[in-house]
């Protein structure tokens, strides 16, 4: 049988990987929740996130955590760019388009990038990779538990953005009813640009959080991918507390489903609360935050 | 000229049998193939508006059904040719009901069947009868009656017999009740339930031919290479050949398939020629994709007919 | 024909409908009319099955339909239109009506035959082979009603299907929904505008709030106080009686 000090182990260890998931989460269920639709191009967009953070650790030495305000920059430029100029501008709001433009540029980006990096996968070297502390009875990444911390921050501050500027508030007034923001003067278009750009900075964060402790390839996107929409759809499409928990959740799920199932039939368990959630509760743990 | 090009298609398709090219051959033999494929994905997809991102479930149940009866039990292949099929329609039958029962529609059912071609998937990694990550190997014994092919020629024969099934139920879609029934359901969910059609059972029963017709191309792949696993079987690359091929060529159309086959293999080729690195070709698919979603939502096939339209109202008219 | 009983529904903390009961006998033309929000459309809806109510029962040529499905509910006879035209756009308009004719029809030859005389009648000829897209407003309107009519229903409901229409197109679908009415369908109608019904409707319901407020026939509906005030706003009959 499992002893309980590796169930605990499971368990604390899924936690702290679920808050970088969280993160990766808060960013799709933006997207959903502003411009309605499900970007399909995520775990692609992570993927690009991840080698940009690779590149400037192994090419301009820097650490990664340096990396991540860079990279958050560079990834809003990027998601910005995309709804403006490829996403937005052919789908013609047409919900059937939008699923499959995202389905097109995650397409492009995979193999962009096979074709850049190859098919290889990459690590980065970091003095404190291995480096663990004591809680207790159980050993703690030191890398996991400072991208937990950070990713919680994060969370929060985005919370407060949203919340507390006038910008955020006029995302949330587009989400909420977008005709009705137009007759005050906010102009939706840019506002999905935004809210899009906001959405893929996370992924620009998330990535740098998991370099440390994560490997790189083109591939590496379809790994998350699943996790995530898994994490919005049970948090409740849109929701950001959902997110959140549902990030926590879903990396528990995922360490015990791995520890009880093994390492080949583990990622199974998240394949099946996906599908469960979708066929009995498909509105999720929480409403979606209007 | 424009009006007898798919009889020059036929004739372009019997070509390659009075030639001793393998290369020609083998072109022509996956390129209909993925035509057939492209014509699965269509049939739910293009006609009933159902996004699916993970229809190579259907594929992989065809291939796995055929491999494991004949390596484990001994049933000749073309005995699981039939099974096959009425595995992929089972599945398509038990996920269509599932799905649209609860209510799913749009990026919600895209997501599910990603979801579930991924639980195949995973199941296949680590189940013993799929023999886990190590796939499937069928010894190699070429005879018709193995349903094994010395000669690229029969395998492509077969391939062109299916693609026609595949192509004529297509085409009864375009003119019976069902399929009239079926596009309205995509065009309009409300009105058509307004108008008396049942809408979970009209797609369920979509999804269930086009599983069908899936598997056997799963069936074929697995006679025609000798060899299935998890990946090849159910990931999610083949999910997305299947969409491109529909999409590129025109979803909902009897011959959009076979155009968007071809367009594809040309441009593999063609690629491969230029650029021989891996993930080129497929980016350009990408690409191709997100030009045809911008300026030709109804795929090349769509290039026709505001002509063929114009050309019928002109004759009313006279 | 038709009865419905005690139908209420909510929406969160809005009751959209209070306890709405209503009779439309065999053979007759009967209208739900009210103010803007005054829950007609949601009624409509739960009658026809896109809508679940929370409480009440409706009745169809003796058949309890309370909660069947919308598409069971036609194939017993009892169709709807919408208020904002649903056409399915990427069709031609006979394809669109022939979609209706192939719930009574299986040959396709027939149901084709039958939407295109079903369109020709009601005046749609020459755009049958046009793209529903192309319609016009009143086009989309008769495209609604012939593709409900195709379905061969015993009891039509007709969710505004003049609300935007010009004063002629209004008097041509005056003249068609009667045409319908002859030939031997009930039609229960929900309108905004009285004028229109008051020259169509044997009885009228009206709906305030929610709730039904009266019911006769327009003559005495038109004459109602409680009517004139839903309409109109509080204290208007009073000022009206005064000033007239």
């Amino acid at each position: 049988m499992i002893s309980l000090s590796i169930l605990e182990a499971g368990l604390v260890n899924g936690l702290l990987t679920g808050g970088v998931y969280a993160l990766v989460a808060l960013g799709l269920t933006l997207i959903y929740g502003v411009l309605h639709i499900v970007n399909f191009a995520h775990g692609s967009l992570l993927m690009i996130a991840m080698f940009g953070g690779w590149m400037l650790v192994s090419w301009a030495h820097l650490d990664p955590y340096a990396a991540l305000p860079l990279m958050v920059v560079i990834m809003f430029v990027i998601g910005w760019g995309l709804y403006a100029g490829v996403i937005g501008r052919i789908s013609g709001g047409d919900d059937r388009r939008i699923l499959l433009a995202t389905l097109g540029v995650a397409i492009v980006l995979d193999n962009l990038a096979l074709v850049l990096f190859t098919g290889d996968t990459r690590t980065i070297e970091t003095p404190y990779q291995f480096a663990v502390v004591e809680a207790g009875p159980l050993l703690l990444s030191v890398p996991k538990l400072i991208s937990f911390g950070v990713a919680i921050v994060l969370a929060l501050l985005l919370w407060a953005f949203m919340a507390l500027t006038d910008t955020g508030r006029a995302i949330r007034a587009v989400a909420r009813e977008p005709d009705g923001a137009r007759l005050v003067g906010i102009r939706p278009g840019r506002i999905f640009a935004l809210s899009y750009g906001i959405g893929i900075a996370c992924l620009g964060a998330a990535g740098c959080l998991l370099l440390p402790s994560f490997y790189v390839s083109p591939q590496v996107g379809n790994v998350f991918v699943l996790t995530a929409f898994t994490i919005v759809v049970l948090g409740g499409m849109g929701s950001f507390p959902g997110a959140v928990v549902g990030g926590l959740l879903i990396g528990v799920t995922e360490s015990l489903g791995g520890l009880f199932l093994g390492e080949s039939l583990g990622p199974i368990g998240i394949s099946l609360v996906f599908i469960l959630v979708l066929l009995f509760r498909p509105t999720g743990l929480f409403r979606a935050a209007r | 000229m424009l009006r007898y090009w798919p009889i020059l298609a036929v004739v372009a398709a019997l070509l390659p049998f009075a030639s001793s090219s393998q290369f020609l051959v083998n072109l022509a033999m996956l390129t209909a193939f993925s035509a057939l494929l492209g014509q699965g994905w269509n049939i739910a997809c293009g006609f009933g508006g159902l996004t699916s991102f993970g229809h190579a479930v259907f594929f992989g149940i065809g291939a796995y059904a055929v491999a494991i009866m004949q390596t484990r039990f001994g049933i000749n292949p073309w005995l699981g040719l039939p099974a096959a099929a009425i595995l992929g329609a089972a599945a398509g039958a038990v996920l269509g009901a599932a799905a649209f029962r609860a209510g799913l529609r749009g990026s919600y059912f895209a997501l599910v069947t990603l979801a579930f071609a991924e639980v195949f998937r995973i199941l296949a990694n680590s189940l013993d009868i799929t023999k886990g990550g190590l796939g499937i190997l069928i010894p190699l014994h070429p005879s018709l009656p193995n349903f094994q092919f010395a000669d690229r020629r029969g395998a492509y024969a077969l391939v062109l017999v299916l693609l026609a099934v595949a192509m004529g139920i297509a085409a009864w879609l375009r003119r019976s009740r069902f399929g009239a029934r079926l596009v309205a359901v995509r065009e309009n969910e409300d009105a058509a339930a307004a108008l008396g059609i049942p809408l979970v059972r009209t797609k369920t029963q979509a999804l269930a031919l086009s599983g069908a017709v899936t598997a056997t191309a799963g069936v074929l792949y697995a006679q025609m290479f000798l060899y299935v696993d998890p990946n090849i079987a159910f990931g999610a690359e083949r999910s997305v050949e299947m969409l491109l091929v529909a999409m590129i060529g025109g979803a909902g159309t009897v011959w959009g398939p076979v155009l968007g086959a071809i367009v594809l293999h040309l441009i593999q080729d063609t690629a491969r020629m230029l650029i021989d690195t891996p993930g080129f070709a497929p980016m350009l698919y990408g690409a191709i994709l997100l030009a045809i979603i911008a300026f030709l939502p109804n795929g090349i096939a769509g290039l026709r007919l505001p002509r063929r339209r114009s050309a019928r109202e002109e004759v009313r008219r006279a | 024909m038709l009865e419905v009983r005690t139908l209420s529904k909510r929406f969160g903390g809005l009751r959209a409908v209070k306890d709405v009961s209503l009779d439309v006998p065999a053979g007759s033309i009967t209208a739900l009319i009210g103010p803007n929000g005054a829950g007609k459309t949601t009624t409509f809806a739960m009658i026809a099955g896109f809508i679940m109510p929370d409480s009440g029962s409706v009745r169809f040529a003796g058949t309890d339909v309370t909660r069947w499905r919308p598409d069971r509910i036609a194939a017993l006879g009892m169709v709807r239109t919408f208020q904002i035209t649903q056409p399915f756009a990427g069709l031609s308009v006979a394809e669109n009506i022939r979609v209706g004719a192939f719930l009574r029809h299986h040959d396709v030859a027939e149901a084709e035959a039958r939407a295109r005389d079903v369109g020709t009648r009601l005046g749609l000829g020459p755009m049958l082979d046009r793209p529903a897209a192309a319609l016009t407003v009143a086009g989309r309107k008769r495209l609604e009603v012939a593709r409900a009519l195709a379905t061969e229903p015993r009891l039509l409901l007709l969710d505004e299907v003049m609300a935007g229409l010009n004063p002629s197109e209004v008097n041509e679908i005056v003249a068609l929904i009667r045409q319908v009415r002859d030939g031997g369908v009930t039609i229960l109608l929900i309108e905004h505008i009285m004028q229109a019904v008051a020259a169509l409707a044997e009885t009228a319901h009206v709906l305030a709030e929610g709730a039904l407020i009266a019911s006769g026939t327009p003559r005495q509906i038109a004459a109602d106080p409680a009517v004139v005030e839903a309409y109109l706003g509080h204290g208007a009959a009073e000022r009206m009686a005064r000033h007239g």
